[in-house]
């Protein structure tokens, strides 16, 4: 089942045709109406008539999240304010969040990726889709919400939390599909589990998972415990929101769709582009985004690509499931962790030493973000109860700081590793 | 007062006995201990007979320490001792914050060593009451 096949099924030479011009348009836009993408491309002596093969974009400069910073909040936009519609931003907190603009029709593009998105996981018209993530500034939950009601489904607002009633609310309406985080899913089981509920009861037949990097393994689980059909969603606030790419029915990786984006790897340390099917950092040029164009967007995601025809009659590329980030950042439940973000909170705890360790593990089906800190002489003291508030003074303040639920542990002065100057910030137990 | 020497430590297996090691080697003598833990973390509190060349040594060892002040008080070493002592204690609202028994003893009293909210009160309650409490010197020395 396609939603689109004849851009989904386009045959290569077609394609490639296809990003070459929408890529020319979008580097004259950009440089035309972003200052900040016409002074690196001076910078870096291109200009946009030199943009003539596929292969041309790799002497165009990356764009960085730095760069996002830097033109904070609109600076990267190529229209005029009064052509944004929607403004939506990533979960960033303690620094400025990732802010995307969408003019009407990137809205519309949005949709349609989305609804590509549910189509692959078997979604119709006739589907009933529960939307778990998060309305709000976070992409997840207008992102999946839009795309479902393009392809014509009951869409069914629940947003997160809440479990009981979501449980509730798949069983008496009937829900289909689910869109929600991957650990989101296997959580609901266990509370659909408490409840005395078995996925029997459930009409439920697939699921759209995304906004957290998830292993085979997860995938199988949910397959399992919930007897659906599992599809990893990929996508990220400033590409456009969740959409980016999507498993077909075969799962041997994920097709980004190439009308839209056109993706690169490449060696995160040289920045030089590798052949096809060499593992590397993704690098994504948006080819159709009118409001927030990105050029060579360095996505820090970790993977490979696939050029290979895939069973499923779809042409677009293929990539495999994210490994990793190639930097610090982490994603827990669905939220961006930066250690930078850890220890501005912590340096504001008086007394508190920016020696800290982030350890993330997956305790049965959810993360678990624990963070352990040096206990200095200025804090420590003779009694517990003193010891304890100020654990639970630092675990207030950086579960408001980063807006998920944290576990503080204290621990004693240079316990965490120190090495080479840089300290370990991050171990990752998840094993993704 | 007496110093008491306060020891922050991780509940992880091997942690304790280091300290008394670092200790030991320093030729310091332990007179009195006590831990109190949580699933996590625990507090080693500690009275020795060179509170601040001990200070000094765990410091340069790299753990976090404090120096207290407590009160070691002389407690009848018959039933019901310690309860009269508390029981004075509660009358005049003086707030413990946590009390240990001392390991060697020097007479037919046994020793406790008090944290309390505030010693100055608790010093005069015990003066006024006849209850005795040991000189820092006394204690180190014994």
């Amino acid at each position: 089942m396609y939603w689109d096949k004849e851009m989904e099924c386009m045959p290569r030479e077609k394609l490639e045709e296809l990003k070459l011009r929408r890529i020319k348009e979008t580097v004259f836009r950009v440089y035309a109406f972003v200052p900040s993408y016409r002074e690196k491309m001076d910078t870096a002596g291109v200009k946009p008539q030199d943009i003539q093969t596929l292969e041309d974009i790799q002497y165009l400069p990356f764009t960085t999240k730095q760069d996002l910073r830097d033109n904070y909040p609109f600076g990267l936009f190529a229209v005029p304010m009064s052509e944004v519609v929607r403004i939506q931003s990533s979960s960033g907190t303690t620094g400025k969040p990732t802010v995307a603009g969408y003019t009407r029709r990137d809205i519309l593009t949005w949709s349609e990726l989305v609804a590509r998105a549910l189509t692959c996981a078997g979604a119709s018209r006739h589907s009933i889709v529960q939307v778990a993530y998060g309305y709000g500034l976070f992409t997840g939950g207008l992102g999946a919400h839009y795309g479902a009601e393009r392809i014509g489904a009951s869409v069914i607002p629940s947003s997160g939390g809440n479990t009981q009633r979501q449980v509730m609310l798949m069983q008496d309406f009937g829900t289909t599909h689910l869109a929600c985080t991957p650990s989101y899913a296997l959580f609901i089981y266990d509370v659909m589990r408490s409840m005395n509920i078995s996925p029997e009861d459930l009409k439920l037949r697939a699921g759209i998972f995304g906004a957290e990097p998830w292993t085979e393994n997860m995938r199988s689980e949910i397959e399992t415990k919930l007897r659906i059909s599992a599809h990893d969603i990929y996508g990220m606030t400033e590409l456009i929101g969740p959409g980016v790419a999507i498993d077909c029915s075969c799962k041997e990786g994920l097709h980004i769709w190439e009308d839209h984006f056109v993706p690169e790897i490449i060696d995160p340390d040289t920045g030089k582009v590798l052949p096809p099917g060499s593992e590397g950092e993704l690098v994504i040029t948006t080819i159709t985004k009118e409001a927030f164009p990105l050029i060579r967007y360095r996505t820090r995601d970790l993977t490979s690509l696939n050029y290979e025809p895939c069973k499923c009659g779809r042409t677009h590329v293929r990539m495999k499931k994210v490994k990793g980030r190639s930097d610090d950042m982490i994603i827990v439940r669905g939220v961006n962790v930066f250690p930078s973000m850890v220890e501005s909170i912590l340096l504001r705890v008086p007394g508190v030493e920016p020696h800290y360790l982030l350890i993330v593990e997956r305790d049965g089906t959810l993360d678990e973000l624990e963070i352990l800190v040096e206990v200095s002489e200025k804090v420590f003291s003779d009694e517990v109860r003193k010891l304890e508030e100020l654990n639970k003074l630092i675990r207030k303040e950086l579960e408001s700081g980063l807006g998920i639920a944290v576990k503080v542990r204290l621990v004693e002065p240079g316990s965490i590793e120190r090495s080479e100057g840089k300290a370990k910030r991050v171990v990752d137990k998840r094993n993704l | 007062m007496v110093k008491q020497i306060s020891v922050f430590l991780e509940n992880k297996a091997g942690r304790l006995a280091s300290v008394p090691r670092v200790l030991g080697n320093a030729g310091i003598n332990i007179r009195a201990l006590s831990i109190a833990d949580t699933s996590d973390f625990g507090i080693l509190r500690l009275i020795v007979n060179d509170p601040p060349r001990a200070y000094q040594i765990l410091k340069e060892s790299g753990y976090t320490v404090s120096e207290t002040e407590v009160m070691a008080v002389r407690v009848p070493d018959s039933p019901g001792g310690l309860a009269g002592v508390l029981e004075v204690m509660a009358e005049a609202g003086i707030n413990i914050e946590y009390l240990y028994a001392f390991i060697g003893t020097t007479s037919e009293d046994a020793l406790v060593i008090f944290k309390v909210e505030n010693v100055d009160e608790a010093a005069k309650l015990f003066i006024a009451k006849g209850i005795q409490f040991l000189e820092d010197k006394e204690v180190y020395a014994l």
